[in-house]
């Protein structure tokens, strides 16, 4: 086991570094730019699959907790402009508070009941921040990112890089966890959580521990949104799209292990950069309702699941 | 576990490879391109599909006179699906890996600011296309737009119709405030605010509505009605209007003077499926076939608009956006022409000091790279009498009553005269 | 501004929004309420409805209303296919709940893209003799193209109520929803009776559908807009209750039409989701709940 941590973690490090060694080598910023999104994908889809997957809590809103980290962040770039870490970090409060509270709410909704409330929850924190001028309400504000980094050449690299750096923590994170007794206590209260709950699992703990470590996370990954677009305004800050990555990919990939979400959102997320450049972008929204409508139906444990059976396959043939 | 790693790394490289696959081959060194993201889809779709007719218009019209000194013009162009997210990746794709020659905008404030920050590290010059007072962050001086609403856009945009209502007598003297929670409406109706406080009218009603999502305007203006406004300024997109119109009408709100900032009354199909609803109302609007906006060479590139937007499904007539994303590429054009230079820094310094003869009007940018003075027109709809098209595209329907230089007729007031 | 007539006036705006409401929620009240069948992809098959009558008003003249009644037919068989589609994939598992989600969740998206495809993202209207027209009974009054709707998604809910209460058929749903074991013993198959209820539920939409387009113009994406919307209805109503369903529709769209009437419009949308959240922490049976 702690041989195996201590890959991991080596792997994590290797990772992070060569995301480094990439901005010193590379100059073309589209790429950047592409693999930022991949790159929040990949922490959003993880996050989503701490709670959906290992849990089975479906949030469908996504998009609120992203927001929220925006949001904040927005905040305070109004207020006093703090480094980016400070955004980080504060945007993972927030929205890990709001993880906290909805994961109160699981005390008295189950199954589909508390998927509704948090698109419900999506769409009143919507509201509030459209009503909310000092972050700019409902018109939007822009926002100027800082002009240089020490470092890094620019700013797009930076911002690759700590949304890199985010990924790998990310991963690890939903790793450490599902290797852990908690994992296992989530796994429990998914397949069925009376049953969990006589077995003596703390299921209130877990489950508030899982709302508020995927809350979060993905609280994390909205706080550079606004460095990212440099405008920023709640329709495309709440934009569904969110939602329904985050979801679909950990169900393209396989919802049960931190492999799933990281292959979905790396597959997916790619297929969407590439299609936004090449084709039109009602091929690309088509694209991810068939992968996620086919996947559902046909290859219920994702991609992971698929290669999982299909070595199995080969591995029984050869003995 | 190793072999997990392994197959994670292999992933990686795959990735890789599929990109580097994608990209294309380098450029023919004979093309001008054109680089511009543009909102094909979502929200925006509809106008920004018209607006790309139009610039492609342009295209064959310049490389039909032999391309801008010597080289054929190419438009590159991504969809942004009007998505503020997507701005940043496509202008950095158009920029590395297209290596386009100049940039032009998309359509939209929102899709606007995100590609300036970017324009100006490159020192690129940027032509934006209706964005709302989208540089008064960046300051940029090598952004210009095409939107005539003036040096103080959010102001500007609907003094026009409180001058018209200045001259009404008995002076009207409160005002009814409604606006869509979107960014164009709310600047609009901020705008409006700040200009009824300048002509000293007493705001009696100030809400906005949530956008998308109000299905109902009935509660909204029967409110307006109980406060008895003598003018109702709206800012509202599309949809709202229409219910806006539809819902005043059925309620029988009347007050001297109706309308602003509502956009989509100026969309051929809002217009036949409105029809006489809209006489009486005084809106903003930037074109009409009207006698005294003949501006050289609108009426070739419209015949041309009008020949191929139905076979696209688009606006039929092409009044309100397809003439400035004509304007917006062709002053470009121009500038480069006249400086006989590709060099961005020089073609800037020509559009910043000079005005500029285009379809849509003379041009001549001041601050922040807004129209120097204000040209956002005023019409009233008058003597609308069926559901055809045709009642759109002749004069006399759409008055152009402000700015003066442009009058075309007298206003009908109160509203309900000219309902 | 508070006089007897605007209140009045507010009221019967709210009355007639619920109305609507009730028709839009009522395929779902089926579904959702009885079948446990979350089908949240109900407001795309709306839109979908709104988009299909557009196409034969627009080309054929078609009375709105009269369009979405004769869509509802093939509707029906499009909802009988997704169920079966369903059933075979999750039901028979056992696997519902989290996929079944994800599922219409999927089906919601790619209805919006294939209508993308098919009709642009333009907005879209119809155009009926009494669109834009209203009357006044003293002083409230009354817009057609709300009192349409109004009309139609009452006689909707009283028609299902009727049916699910006094046909055999409907009380064979009805005991399926209670006690599917039971009813199978009594040998009726509960697959056949769901998937006929399903269909039933996406008919129900494609009329809602043409409701839609009457009152307001649409656009491919605006089904999102009414996620929020039916659920509150279904979930404040009480799950697999009719009655309830029209009760809930009509109590969201007064508490609406005040809102906007007395507190302002911009927090109109936040009492839909605020009830709905209410509800669901406080009384997750509704109001009407079995």
């Amino acid at each position: 086991m702690s041989n195996e941590k201590r890959l991991f973690l080596i792997v994590a490090a290797v990772l992070v570094v060569g995301a480094f060694l990439i901005t010193t080598q590379m100059e073309n910023r589209f790429y950047y730019k592409a693999a930022y999104v991949v790159l929040q994908y990949v922490v959003l889809a993880t996050a989503w699959n701490i709670l959906g997957g290992y849990t089975g809590y479906v949030n469908f809103g996504t998009a609120a907790f992203f927001a929220m980290g925006a949001y904040t962040a927005v905040a305070l770039i109004k207020t006093w402009k703090p480094p980016l870490y400070v955004l980080l970090i504060s945007g993972g409060i927030v929205s890990g508070l709001l993880g906290l509270g909805i994961g109160y709410l699981t005390l008295r909704l189950r199954g589909v009941f508390f998927s509704i409330a948090t698109l419900a929850l999506a769409v009143v924190l919507q509201m509030v921040v459209s009503n909310w001028d000092y972050v700019g309400g409902g018109a939007g504000t822009a926002i100027l990112k800082p002009r240089s980094v020490p470092l890094f050449s620019n700013y797009d690299e930076f911002l690759f890089f700590v949304m890199a750096a985010l990924a790998v923590v990310a991963v690890a994170v939903a790793w450490l966890i599902e290797k852990s007794w908690v994992g296992r206590g989530m796994a429990a209260i998914r397949d069925n959580e009376e049953a969990a709950e006589c077995m003596g699992v703390p299921i209130l703990k877990i489950k508030l521990f899982a709302t508020t470590v995927s809350g979060a996370l993905m609280g994390i990954a909205g706080a550079p949104f606004s460095y990212f677009v440099v405008y920023i305004e709640p329709t495309s800050a709440f934009h569904l799209d969110y939602a329904v990555n985050s979801l679909a990919m950990p169900m393209i990939g396989g919802t049960t292990s931190w492999l799933g979400p990281l292959v979905g959102a790396v597959l997916v997320g790619t297929a969407q950069q590439i299609a936004t450049v090449t084709l039109s972008a009602e091929m690309n929204l088509l694209i991810v309702g068939s992968l996620l409508v086919g996947f559902v139906v046909f290859a219920p444990d994702g991609l992971v699941g698929l290669f999982g059976k299909i070595r199995a396959r080969l591995v029984g043939k050869e003995a | 576990m190793g072999r997990i790693i392994r197959h994670v790394i292999l992933g990686f490289a795959l990735l890789l490879a599929v990109s580097i696959a994608f990209t294309p081959a380098a450029h023919a060194a004979k093309e001008v391109k054109i680089g511009f993201s543009m909102a094909l889809t979502g929200p925006l779709g509809p106008a920004g599909k018209a607006a790309l007719l139009a610039m492609q218009i342009w295209r064959d019209d310049v490389n039909a006179k032999g391309g801008l000194l010597g080289r054929k013009v190419k438009l590159v162009y991504y969809d942004d699906q009007t998505k503020p997210a997507n701005v940043p990746g496509i202008y950095a794709k158009l920029l590395d890996v297209d290596k386009v020659d100049f940039i032009v905008s998309g359509y939209g404030t929102n899709l606007i600011v995100p590609a300036l920050p970017i324009a100006m590290e490159r020192g690129m010059v940027f032509m934006g296309l209706f964005g709302l007072d989208a540089n008064a962050k960046f300051k940029y001086n090598n952004y210009f737009q095409i939107m005539p609403a003036g040096p103080d856009p959010i102001v500007d945009w609907s003094r026009g119709f409180f001058e018209l209502a200045k001259k009404q007598k008995p002076q009207p003297k409160t005002i009814a405030l409604l606006s869509a929670d979107s960014e164009f409406a709310r600047n609009a109706v901020a705008g409006a605010r700040r200009n009824a406080k300048k002509y000293g009218l007493k705001v009696v009603y100030d809400q906005r509505y949530p956008f998308p999502g109000t299905s109902d305007f009935t509660p909204i203006l029967r409110a307006v009605k109980a406060a008895k406004p003598d003018l109702f300024y709206v800012g509202s997109y599309p949809g709202g209007s229409v219910g806006i119109v539809k819902a005043a009408h059925e309620i029988g709100l009347e007050p001297k003077l109706f309308g602003g900032g509502m956009v989509g009354l100026q969309y051929t199909a809002i217009q036949m499926n409105l029809g006489k609803l809209l006489n009486g109302i005084t809106n903003y609007w930037f074109w009409a076939p009207e006698k005294t906006l003949k501006f050289p060479g609108i009426e070739a590139f419209l015949a041309k608009y009008q020949k191929e937007a139905p076979k696209q499904k688009l606006d039929p007539l092409g009044y309100y956006l397809p003439p400035f994303a004509y304007a917006y590429v062709q002053l470009l054009g121009n500038a480069i022409e006249a400086t006989k230079s590709f060099d961005q820094a020089k073609v800037g310094a020509y559009i910043r000091n000079n005005t500029h003869s285009t379809v849509v009007g003379n041009v001549k940018f001041g601050k922040n790279g807004e129209w120097a003075t204000s040209r956002t027109f005023q019409v009233q709809l008058q003597n609308i009498k069926s559901n055809k098209m045709s009642e759109f595209s002749k004069p006399g329907k759409m008055i152009v009553l402000y700015p003066e230089d442009f009058k075309s007729g007298n206003l009908i007031y109160p509203y309900a005269k000219g309902k | 501004m508070l006089s007897i007539e605007f209140l009045l006036n507010a009221l019967v705006a709210g009355l007639l929004l619920g109305g609507f409401y009730a028709a839009l929620s009522a395929g779902l009240s089926l579904s959702f309420g009885l079948l446990d069948v979350v089908n949240i992809a109900h407001p795309a098959f709306i839109l979908f409805g709104s988009y299909l009558t557009f196409y034969a008003n627009e080309h054929f003249g078609f009375d709105p209303v009269l369009a979405g009644l004769i869509f509802a037919v093939p509707a029906y068989f499009v909802g009988v296919a997704v169920y079966k589609i369903y059933y075979n994939s999750f039901e028979k598992t056992g696997a519902e709940s989290l996929r079944g989600l994800v599922f219409f969740f999927g089906l919601f998206f790619l209805i919006e893209v294939i209508l993308i495809i098919t009709f642009g993202v333009d907005y879209r209207l119809v155009r009926a003799f009494y669109i834009g027209k209203s009357t006044s009974i003293g002083p409230v009054g009354i817009a057609y193209r709300l009192f349409v709707p109004f009309l139609v998604g009452g006689i909707l809910s009283t028609v299902l109520y009727l049916f699910l209460t006094k046909t055999f058929f409907g009380r064979a749903i009805m005991g399926v929803a209670q006690d599917s074991l039971a009813v199978q013993l009594m040998g009726v198959d509960p697959i056949r009776i769901k998937t006929v209820a399903f269909g039933i539920g996406i008919a129900t939409a494609v009329i809602a559908g043409s409701l839609l387009i009457i009152i307001g113009p649409v656009e491919p994406t605006i089904g999102r807009e009414y996620i929020g919307r039916v659920f509150a209805v279904t979930v404040l109503g009480g799950l697999g209750s009719m009655t309830g369903t029209l009760v809930g529709a009509l109590i969201l769209g007064v508490a609406e039409s005040f809102t906007s009437s007395f507190f302002g419009p911009s927090w109109a949308l936040a009492v839909s989701f605020g009830i709905l959240l209410i509800c669901l922490a406080v009384r997750p049976s509704g109001l009407f709940g079995r």
